[in-house]
């Protein structure tokens, strides 16, 4: 019978096996290795040249122990140091309660337009730091809408951290959103049916499970604030701090050394937070067990109308910082002609990179998105779903972890030091779009990869096994089974390396050329030059294309999701 | 729902040979030098419970896991380093692993790739019609029951025509309404293809239903491998006594050739135990004889505890009056119940059930 059509050629597919073997061979030790060198050029060695800078005795350069010893024991540097603490710490302490409350009540209350709310209060992540800032001279600058209201002028302290607050806001967000989304309502169940009044429930549930977020959210909002200089730049006058002043060193003086070493001040509490949240994290064991039942919160008038009250005014208070932005973006001259142009938005009029730089962002961006997604995402694939090369793994593993304890400004100055050297073969990248692109790929790795991983986890742990069984290579069960079922995922790291890339300035104001200026960097040079129109009209346009590729790609999303319904519905019981 | 189809495997069953096989994670022992051998056509099963190391067999047979030592070989064929894809075989797992977004046609035709499209079209039309899923070509998994499931991951394990079938647990996902059907379907097929089956299971009905041998595992050791009937009549370990079915536990002391001291009993035994051995006698409880009507050795008066009703049969519980605070169980047919009368009965522990662990 059709036993020709049944046996299928032995000698036919022993070549074929030894072809796919050698196919995956290349594909998961070659693609690793190529991770591995490709995370030593982007992160290691940038990091490693800003100790050796911060170390070397080169005159001229204020690196060295004793410059060191110098700097850590001037009057200057301490005032800056103190700065720099007292506005991280503040900001932190206002952010992260206020996030706390508004994750709250989009988790664990009934109030409505939820997604309205959460929507609003993202919007700050499609802006660079310095778009609120800007806002902020607008409403309160010497010139401002509300000047009237504040005795004192907003340049300063109190500028900086308004400032810092909104930009941070979303981030915090974020880490306690998805906290609070973890929830077993069988606790809550367990605690009433105790008698357990709802703060007993909150002091004894909801908070021991989420106090480790809230540890991580201060953590990366000190940090955030500490080393953004965006915002004190704009709105800091007199008031200086660290973040400004590695700035002006490296920049402004060609102290490479002395911007290392405040690189390196700079980069303790990032490690510190980083280790300590480690080690809570290993302290914490999950508590979601598989068989948790999903919280549904009950109705209740006045609990909700509290909640809805505290989202809109910070809903109102983000719209306003953000729409002052917008619309004085499109004043013609403020603030004495009030009406409406587009007369800030004609950047080749005016100096600061114009045209070139938005140009050179969405190339930037595009980028980014492309590359780092793909690459981002095959090497958690690889990291995730082969077995073998433990040490690689774990090398790999450790490196990818880097970024998210290293700020944009510290990564950017190892950049420069690392780039730089004239005697580095890789020289002639520096201040060109590629050393652009892998920088930002490098600073924003830990957060797309943790996406990728946590979409891999997901998928069954023997798809791997089932395809090698059937003798598939690797490489082509990776593109026809993994790649489509994570596809929203990975349009989701898209996004947010796009977006980062549109917005970042932390690293890339070490890096750019005349010729591959950002848009980021031309709001900061623009509003140095004294045209708040103008840096306010191109903060507004990266907003507003951050928004519309976020739109676009959430569309996309969608459709895709409702094109592939019919096999990611879940199976009917039998 | 198994309709019989002339298909037959283009290759006939392999002879799968396992030696001296080690496997440790870390310091915990999964193999311990583990030998087995599966004549061509045959289904053994790996019995055993979570951490016996069945699994892991299973794995370092499918070079998904690679052994510290030891040698596997399928045929004449030295297949212990190879990778997975040159081994030859099919794998039905647990979670059946099959792919969501690809459809059922898709999902069968997956390891079929490089032949041409009408090969594979009949081949993929072969399959559904072998496990009775003829018309779902164009469904997604997620669109089936898991009895389906099971099947189509089944039909994409045989879709290449492999010679060694292995199945991870391939039950253990369903209801236990589906599955005994489905255990006597999925042997029904495999010994109509002849192809050599390895299936890995820690439920003991499954196994007696379906295999031709079981090997019992435990602590990374076989501890027996024969027939279901022997390993259930004639358990060579405690363990495997213990694990399979139940049965009654009662120390001695050799007494005489053939009689062993139970406390104040004494029993006749069939075997002969050399004199002062002493150990452990092991009874099964259907075959304890509860009011024989014709006169029985071992027969000894005994008052009832507790019954519990199972249906078709009872299973009681009861103390020997010489044997006070060592209850043993029974197991008698529910007709046979009601003529027990009293609480005070008579019990024989007839000599060939009583088989001897020294």
């Amino acid at each position: 019978m059709r036993t020709s059509s049944l046996s299928i050629s032995g000698v036919n597919r022993v070549r074929n096996v030894s072809r796919a073997e050698w196919g995956d061979r290349l594909f998961v030790i070659g693609g690793k290795v190529l991770l591995l060198i490709s995370l030593a050029i982007a992160l290691l060695l940038p990091l490693l040249a800003i100790f050796w800078r911060g170390f070397s005795e080169d005159a001229g350069q204020g690196g060295g122990l004793a410059a060191a010893r110098d700097l850590l024991s001037s009057d200057n540097f301490h005032w800056l140091l103190g700065n720099s603490l007292r506005v991280s710490f503040s900001v932190a302490f206002i952010v992260v309660p206020l996030a706390y409350l508004f994750a709250y009540a989009l988790q664990r209350t009934l109030i409505p337009a939820k997604g309205l709310w959460r929507g609003i209060s993202l919007l700050p992540l499609l802006a660079p730091s310095m778009l609120p800032a800007i806002a902020l001279i607008y409403l309160f600058g010497n010139q401002g809408l509300l000047r009237s209201l504040l005795t004192d002028n907003i340049y300063g302290f109190w500028g900086i951290v308004i400032g810092e607050v909104i930009y941070t806001f979303p981030h915090a967000l974020m880490i306690l959103l998805s906290a609070l989304s973890l929830t077993d309502a069988r606790l809550f169940d367990a605690a009433s049916s105790m008698g357990a009044s709802p703060w007993r429930s909150f002091h004894s549930i909801t908070w021991p499970a989420t106090r480790q977020a809230v540890f991580a959210a201060f953590c990366l909002v000190f940090t955030l604030t500490i080393t953004d200089f965006g915002v004190p730049v704009v709105v800091g006058g007199d008031y200086q701090v660290l973040a400004i002043e590695a700035y002006k060193a490296v920049v402004g003086q060609q102290q490479f050394g002395r911007g290392a070493l405040i690189g390196m001040v700079l980069l303790v509490p990032a490690l510190l937070s980083f280790g300590v949240d480690a080690w809570l994290r290993r302290r914490q064991s999950a508590s979601m067990s598989g068989r948790a039942q999903i919280f549904q919160p009950e109705p209740s008038k006045w609990r909700d109308g509290c909640y809805l009250l505290v989202v809109m005014l910070i809903c109102a208070c983000l719209l306003a910082v953000l729409g002052m932005a917008v619309f004085s973006s499109l004043v013609k001259f403020w603030p004495y002609n009030l009406s409406l142009s587009l007369k800030h938005y004609l950047f080749n009029e005016t100096a600061g990179g114009g045209w070139l730089a938005y140009r050179n962002s969405l190339v930037l961006a595009t980028c980014s998105a492309v590359i780092g997604s793909i690459l981002i995402f095959t090497g958690a694939y690889l990291m995730e779903k082969t077995r073998g090369q433990t040490g690689l793994n774990l090398a790999l593993r450790m490196l990818t972890f880097i970024p998210m304890a290293v700020p944009g400004l510290v990564l950017g100055l190892g950049y420069v030091f690392f780039f730089n050297l004239p005697e580095n073969p890789l020289h002639s990248l520096y201040g060109s779009m590629a050393l652009l692109v892998i920088c930002t790929v490098a600073h924003y790795l830990t957060t797309a990869h943790m996406t990728a991983t946590t979409a891999l986890r997901q998928l069954d742990s023997e798809f791997e096994a089932a395809a090698l069984s059937l003798k598939a290579p690797l490489y082509r069960h990776y593109l026809r089974v993994t790649l489509p079922i994570c596809l929203p995922a990975l349009l989701d790291i898209i996004r947010y390396l796009f977006v980062s890339a549109m917005t970042t300035v932390s690293a890339a104001i070490f890096l750019y050329s005349p010729d591959s200026i950002l848009a980021a960097v031309a709001v900061l040079n623009m509003d140095d030059a004294g045209n708040v129109g103008g840096a306010a009209a191109m903060s507004t346009l990266i907003l507003f294309t951050s928004a519309g590729v976020s739109l676009l790609l959430a569309w996309v999303s969608r459709g895709l999701l409702r094109r592939s319904q019919a096999w990611r519905q879940t199976a009917p019981s039998h | 729902m198994l309709r019989s189809t002339p298909t037959k495997q283009a290759s006939p069953g392999v002879r799968v040979q396992v030696a001296g096989m080690h496997k440790s994670f870390g310091a915990f022992k999964a193999l311990d030098d583990v030998s087995l051998e599966i004549s061509p056509g045959e289904l053994v099963c790996l019995l055993g419970p979570s951490g016996c190391g069945k699994t892991t067999l299973l794995r370092c047979i499918a070079g998904l896991e690679r052994q510290n030592h030891g040698a596997i070989f399928m045929g004449s064929r030295d297949v212990s380093i190879l990778a997975p894809q040159a081994r030859d075989y099919g794998i039905v797992f647990q979670s059946y692993a099959l792919f969501p977004n690809l459809s059922v046609e898709q999902n069968i035709g997956y390891g079929l790739a490089g032949s041409a499209r009408d090969i594979v079209r009949r081949r993929v039309a072969d399959m559904l019609d072998l496990v009775g899923l003829t018309g779902s070509e164009k469904k997604f998994p997620g669109q089936l029951s898991g009895g389906q499931q099971q099947r189509v991951a089944l039909a994409r394990a045989l879709a290449p025509a492999p010679s060694l079938l292995l199945l991870d647990e391939p039950m253990s996902a369903l209801d236990a309404q589906v599955r005994e059907h489905l255990c006597t379907e999925l042997r029904t097929l495999q010994q109509r293809l002849g192809i050599t089956t390895l299936m890995v299971t820690h439920n003991q009905e499954e196994a007696m239903l379906m295999a031709d041998r079981i090997a019992v595992m435990n602590e990374g050791r076989i501890e027996q491998y024969a027939t279901p009937q022997s390993i259930y009549e004639n358990p060579e370990t405690p363990f495997v006594a213990n694990f399979v079915g139940q049965g009654n536990w009662l120390s001695f002391e050799a007494n005489g050739n053939s009689h062993a001291q139970v406390g104040a009993l004494q029993l006749r035994l069939a075997d002969t135990v050399p004199n002062r051995a002493s150990g452990r006698l092991f009874c099964r409880p259907e075959s304890i004889c509860v009011n024989p009507v014709q006169s029985e050795e071992n027969l000894f008066a005994a008052q009832m505890r507790e019954v519990t009703f199972l249906g078709n049969r009872c299973r009681m519980s009861f103390e020997f009056d010489n044997l006070p605070g060592q209850p043993l169980t029974a197991e008698i047919s529910a007709r046979h119940l009601p003529s027990l009368g009293t609480a005070h009965i008579k019990v024989a522990l007839p000599p060939h059930s009583l088989q001897v662990f020294t």
